[in-house]
This record gives structure tokens, sequence and C-alpha cells, in this order.
């Protein structure tokens, strides 16, 4: 933490939050010339709607919502990052929180940036994250009857079988299930 | 003989019932505008001007119903599968199918959970176009082999 230097716009952030939650405990890092500050999840509905509010930091435009699956590198599975922008201030910050694999759980801030909705949703259907309090929490880009999450890095990446489920074929036009004669990975 | 002589004006023909139906069907196919990725992109040059599929006939519809064949132009996910099944199911018959690329032939490079590999699990395909994508004289070719095929049909059978 002593490395990062914080440019005048970030330090005034950091003390418009300490000042409003000061209680908050985080970890910074700088990545990709950008300031990132990892939060307990308890605490990251707080932290988001302070972030917006705050004078110094305006941070009125959730540019993006996703998750990280770190299987088999880091203490927590997963991790859920925010990517916040500010339009009035021109300014950027990433927001962390790290959740783990026995409680897979995130509080939604979908009330704070409607836009959060959605992405929570892929969240939700790609990682299998459950985001706590969300309005209407179904998967998004699978189909609805779709099992597994399949950006989990355990996933197996030709799927578990369902893509070659033709059920909705008539029964005589349906085509016998083939075995290529060479698995990719073996190329 | 004696009877049809002299009694039409010039111009007349004969021919076979089944070379005129063929005749007539494989010069105005009518695909439905199926496009599910980038092919999609070269299957609307196809039809544009400087291609101009209208020359052979092709005339892109708007609904399965009005439509004689269907370019899957693209990748299919198998969430889409379905909807390719009920849009084939809509056509009248006859029907014709032609997977156009890698992707809607194979699965091409998307050896993935959510794609399909091979369109022909879902729908009877008559011409595979190779490529990726293949360039509008590809699918162009594939509809004259389409056109070659059609010629092929008989109708009139013991």
């Amino acid at each position: 933490m002593a490395d990062i230097t914080l440019r005048q716009n970030e330090e005034a952030i950091l003390e418009g939050l300490k000042d409003r939650l000061p209680d908050l405990a985080y970890t910074l890092e700088r990545s990709c010339d950008q300031l990132a500050l990892l939060v307990d999840k308890k605490d990251i509905v707080n932290v988001c709607a302070t972030l917006k509010d705050l004078p110094a930091a305006k941070f009125d435009y959730l540019a993006d919502l996703c998750g990280v699956d770190y299987l088999g590198k880091g203490e927590t599975r997963y991790q859920v990052v925010y990517n916040l922008y500010s339009i009035p201030l021109n300014h950027r910050l990433r927001v962390k929180t790290n959740v783990g694999e026995d409680d897979c759980t995130v509080d939604s801030v979908s009330e704070i940036w409607k836009t959060a909705n959605w992405h929570e949703r892929e969240l939700y259907d790609m990682f299998g994250i459950n985001v706590v309090g969300h309005p209407d929490l179904r998967r998004i880009l699978m189909p609805e009857n779709w099992e597994g999450h399949p950006l989990r890095k355990d996933y197996p990446l030709k799927g578990k079988g369902q893509r070659e489920d033709f059920s909705f074929v008539p029964e005589n036009e349906r085509q016998p299930t083939r075995k290529p004669e060479i698995e990719s990975e073996d190329w | 003989m004696g009877l049809i002589e002299q009694r039409f004006e010039d111009n007349f023909v004969t021919t076979t019932v089944d070379s005129l139906i063929n005749w007539a069907r494989k010069s105005s196919i009518w695909p439905v505008t199926f496009g599910l990725a980038c092919c999609a992109i070269e299957m609307m040059t196809t039809g544009s001007a400087h291609y101009d599929l209208d020359r052979m006939g092709v005339i892109f519809r708007a609904s399965p119903r009005q439509s004689d064949l269907l370019i899957v132009a693209g990748t299919l996910t198998w969430k889409m599968a379905s909807v390719l099944r009920r849009v084939y199911d809509q056509m009248p018959e006859p029907k014709y199918v032609i997977s156009m690329g890698s992707c809607a032939s194979c699965g091409g490079i998307f050896d993935t959970y959510s794609v399909v590999q091979g369109v022909d699990q879902v729908v009877p395909v008559d011409v595979y176009i190779p490529g990726c994508p293949p360039r509008p004289e590809a699918l162009m070719y594939g509809i004259v082999k389409l056109q070659e095929k059609i010629a092929k049909q008989k109708y009139i059978r013991k």
C-alpha cells in the first residue's frame, strides 16, 4: 500500500470515504493505471452508495460489473469487480470484493445503479454467484433450463452434453450422435 | 397431332411436366433471411447490387411462410437451435437448406458448450458451403449447385 502514490482526486475520494464510513477496512492496489479498492463483501453496498453520492467521487455510472474465478490461485475462489466511472468528474475507480466458495453470495447494487440488474444476472448465470436482494435473479444468456455455470474454471469447455440434446427435433428426423475422429485436444 | 396443329400462334414449345416444374422452382428460390453471425454479412453482400442475387431469381423474404430456402448463415447456438427448427417447420414444401460456412456445417472453431456441432443435426441440409465466412462467390456457387439439384428432381412417378 505504501508504494501507491495517490493523485489529487483519488485522495479526495478516499478522504470522503473515511469521512462517511470511518470503520471501513480496505486494501488499495493500482493496475493498468487505475486505482482499485478491495473491500469486504459485507460493505459493498455501503461503499458503492457512498461512492455514488460523494461530491468528490460522483460515480454515477457503473461501466461494468464482472466476476473472476481464481480456482486454485487465490484464498477465496471468486472475485466480483465493479468498474465505476464518473461522467461529471471524468475519473474511474475499480472496486473489488472477494466471494468464497462456501458462501457464494454477494449483495445487489441494482438499487444504486439500475444497469447492475442485468450485469448481476450475468454474474449469476456465468459464475453461479447468488446476488442477494436482486429483484429478478434469472439466467440472462444461457437457456433457462441450462445446468451449470459456464465461466467457472471447473466447467468443461465442451459442456456436459447439453449441446447434443435435440429433443425438439421430430424423432424420425433425429441424427445419430456423432463422435469426432480426432479430439480437438489431440491436434 | 392433328388436334393441336395450327391452333396456336408461334412461339409454342412442348416439354415435360418435371422439367417445367423444376425450371420454375429453381428459377425462383426465395430464401428466408436467417442470419446468425458474420456469414450473414456476406449473405447480405451477395444480395446487394455488386453481386446481385436477384438476377438468379433469389429474392430474400422476411417470412418463412413465403420462402423455399433456408440459408443458415452463421454459428448456431443450442439456444437458437429450436428456433431454427421452428422456422424450418413453418416453411411450405418444397423446402431446401443451405448450410453456409464452417460454423453452420460443423461448429467451426467453436467446439464449445453452447454451439451446435453442425446444423444437419437439427434440419436436413442440401448444400454445404465451406469458408469462414464464404465469399459471396462461394454462396452463389452453392445456390447454383442447389439449382442443379432441384433440376434433377422427379415429381411424376408410377
